[in-house]
């Protein structure tokens, strides 16, 4: 199978999606780029170059960059959804969430319920997340939690290259608004990613190592780490299973619980805040739905609960890091009840 | 209005300090040794120096996240200005904000600001003060051509005019927002928006610090003396990529070459003060070497500066937490 990087696996998704459906649309601040500037045509892609290439092969009509008003064109989104499109909109960073959010969360999550089962809005809203790049405070957030809180959304994000390509699809031909996580720092990851398209279902998560000592329970590029970390121990003999939740919102509670049970020792990996957070979440379902089948307490790894520092020195600190998901395994390995 | 000899002196050692400043970043930040995403204002220093000059401690400013300049001609720290950007203890912010979030209180610096039409709310925030304290003080809003679009930025006009704030909005046009040039991002214009929401509104070029000054003078006299807010468009070009890496293969061939070669701020300044008598050109060729020496030393400095440690990354999140 091919090998691509996790942008390849997003541009491809948006190609192929839009080339079997004429209402799949981009929008977003320099998708394509050069709007009006004497230079290249199609010169940014993005701030990462996910979308180039798109806007030459669907022009303009379908590949609109806008201007930087994210109240106006993701709301634009949002009601061209409602209306008969499907539009794909690009947040460029999570972060900026701040200046549009009502066009979500008021609009876009509730037309469906208050509508009375009438509405369907089908849009996409891509957008980067995460710390790693010295990007400071407010370039790398995580957020996931608040859009997971919200009843009506869905929340996807894709821990590697071919899960991003087969959750876009499936983001795409959903038929509900969903956000769509991509972590900033894996867009040159490679995995194995089939050519043609695929879905992955939203609410099934993956097993990403099986072992009988410990559940790890991630998402996203958290996900990684704790397969580093499950290789890591295999060599000791420690079984460590890796449980990828791919979607925040459905979440595979059956997954989560079935595995919980099992080895009986539960790490929740979250790149975001403790507070309110995925981890606080899955920790909460596991002491509720197997508490008898637990030998020891749900132990959760996150960031803090202080923003994102720009230097690197404090930067790497505040990013869960292998070594800690590692400790907080053998912790719950250690602990005698 | 003639500007004293000391004036001329402060403002063209203000705007090369910028451009050295920017000059040494952008040569770092290719060299691998400053990390993180950099936006430069080269190219662009006399709206910051032209503007900043009519101010003191009690006036704010709210910035962008081309903020570099804005701070130098406020008055923050160079030296600490530098160690911020690469992430030191004794950076301006403790190392914790960087490039896009430098920022200093007090000196009437409210900060960069990483995100785009952020600034002006917090303007007529702080405008709201210095009128309802009395200090006489005014609020500058520094806005890119991609930020004036933004929702924040039209609420905040009209935010201003019904309070009758001293806020200014300066409108930092340098042509493009990232690849997407103003001429096609921007409907209408920025006068004819300031005319909309009953702001008087100039148009400047921004090349020329004179001009700049000029206007400057007239919107913030008219602030203090309680005469509401007015927008000031500034024209220019920004010399670098929209953030450091960017091949700026949108813009024309030699787009930068040529206004750099004709109307850059700096050679403009030069020519005039020559050419009027008012500074030799050994005064002004001083100030090049002095302001090259100085940035060498606090670069040099800020890269031999420790970095935070463990202890700092859990401090300054509130001031108190119970
Ligand atoms: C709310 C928000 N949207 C988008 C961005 C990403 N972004 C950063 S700078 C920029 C372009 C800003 O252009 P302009 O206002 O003209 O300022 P310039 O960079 O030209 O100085 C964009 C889109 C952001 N930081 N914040
Ligand atoms: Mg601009």
């Amino acid at each position: 199978m091919p090998k691509k990087t996790y942008r390849q696996a997003i541009n491809e998704a948006l190609r192929q999606e839009m080339e079997r459906d004429p209402r799949v649309i981009l929008m977003g601040e320099d998708v394509a780029g050069g709007m009006g500037s004497p230079g290249e045509d199609d010169a940014w892609g993005g701030p990462l170059g996910v979308t180039k290439g798109l806007m030459p092969r669907f022009g303009r009509e379908r590949v609109l960059d806008t201007p930087i008003t994210e109240s106006a064109f993701i709301g634009a989104a949002v009601g061209a959804a409602a209306t008969g499109l499907r539009p794909v909109a690009e947040l460029m960073f999570v972060d900026f969430f701040g200046v549009c959010f009502d066009q979500i969360f008021n609009q876009a999550a509730k037309f469906r319920y208050m509508f009375g089962g009438k509405a369907k809005t089908p849009v996409v809203i891509r957008t980067m997340y995460g710390a790693g790049f010295r990007a400071a405070s407010q370039h790398s957030q995580c957020l996931y939690p608040i859009f997971t809180h919200i009843p009506g959304l869905k929340v996807a994000l894709p821990s590697n290259a071919y899960e991003a390509k087969g959750l876009l699809i499936q983001a795409i031909r959903d038929d509900d608004p969903v956000i769509f996580f991509e972590h900033k720092a894996m867009y040159d990851e490679e995995a194995e990613v089939p050519d043609e398209p695929y879905v992955i279902p939203f609410g099934e998560a993956n097993l990403t190592r099986e072992g009988d000592d410990v559940t790890v329970v991630a998402m996203g590029r958290m996900v990684n780490f704790a397969n580093q970390v499950a290789d890591k121990l295999a060599k000791e003999k420690i079984g460590v299973t890796v449980v990828d939740i791919r979607t925040t919102s459905p979440l595979d509670t059956e997954t989560i619980l079935e595995t919980a049970s099992e080895t009986g020792r539960v790490v929740v990996v979250d790149e975001s805040h403790p507070r309110c957070s995925m981890a606080s979440d899955i920790a909460a379902l596991v002491a509720q739905e197997c508490f008898s089948d637990l030998k020891a307490p749900v132990k959760m790894v996150t960031a803090p609960h202080a923003p994102v520092p720009f230097s690197p020195a404090l930067e790497d600190l505040y990013i869960p890091s292998p070594a800690k998901i590692e400790a907080a395994v053998r912790e719950v390995l250690a602990f005698k009840g | 209005m003639q500007l004293s000899r000391e004036e001329l002196i402060h403002a063209y050692r203000q705007m090369r300090t910028i451009r050295a400043f920017e000059d040494r970043v952008h040569e770092e930040f290719a060299a691998g040794n400053i990390p993180g995403f950099v936006h430069l204002y080269a190219g662009e220093e006399a709206s910051a120096v032209g503007f900043c000059m009519h101010l003191t401690d009690v006036d704010r400013i709210a910035s962008t996240h081309r903020g570099h300049g804005h701070c130098i001609a406020k008055g923050c720290d160079v030296k600490a200005m530098m160690a911020e950007i690469f992430g030191k203890k004794d950076g301006l912010c403790g190392g914790k904000g960087g490039s896009m979030h430098i920022a200093d209180l007090e000196k009437g610096m409210m900060g960069a600001n990483g995100i785009v039409g952020g600034g002006p709310p917090l303007i007529c925030g702080a405008a709201l003060t210095a009128k309802t304290l009395g200090t006489g003080g005014v609020a500058i809003a520094f806005v890119g051509d991609g930020g004036s679009n933004q929702g924040t930025t039209l609420e905040s006009y009209n935010l201003a005019k019904v309070w009758n704030l001293p806020a200014i909005f300066v409108i930092e046009d340098n042509g493009y927002a990232e690849s997407t040039a103003s001429s096609w991002s921007v409907a209408g214009s920025q006068v004819g928006r300031a005319a909309g929401f009953g702001m008087p509104g100039y148009e400047v070029d921004g090349h020329d610090f004179f001009a700049v000054h000029e206007v400057a003078r007239e919107v913030i006299d008219r602030a203090r003396k309680g005469g509401g807010p007015s927008l000031v468009h500034v024209r220019f070009t920004r010399y670098y990529g929209h953030f450091e890496g960017d091949a700026m293969t949108y813009r024309g061939k030699d787009e930068v070459p040529r206004i750099a070669a004709e109307r850059d701020c700096l050679k403009l300044f030069r020519q005039r003060v020559v050419e009027a008598a008012l500074l030799e050109p050994e005064t002004l060729d001083a100030i090049d070497r002095e302001v090259v020496a100085y940035i060498d030393r606090v670069t040099n400095e800020a890269k031999a500066a420790p970095m935070p440690t463990e202890a700092d990354l859990l401090t300054d999140v509130y001031v108190s937490y119970h």
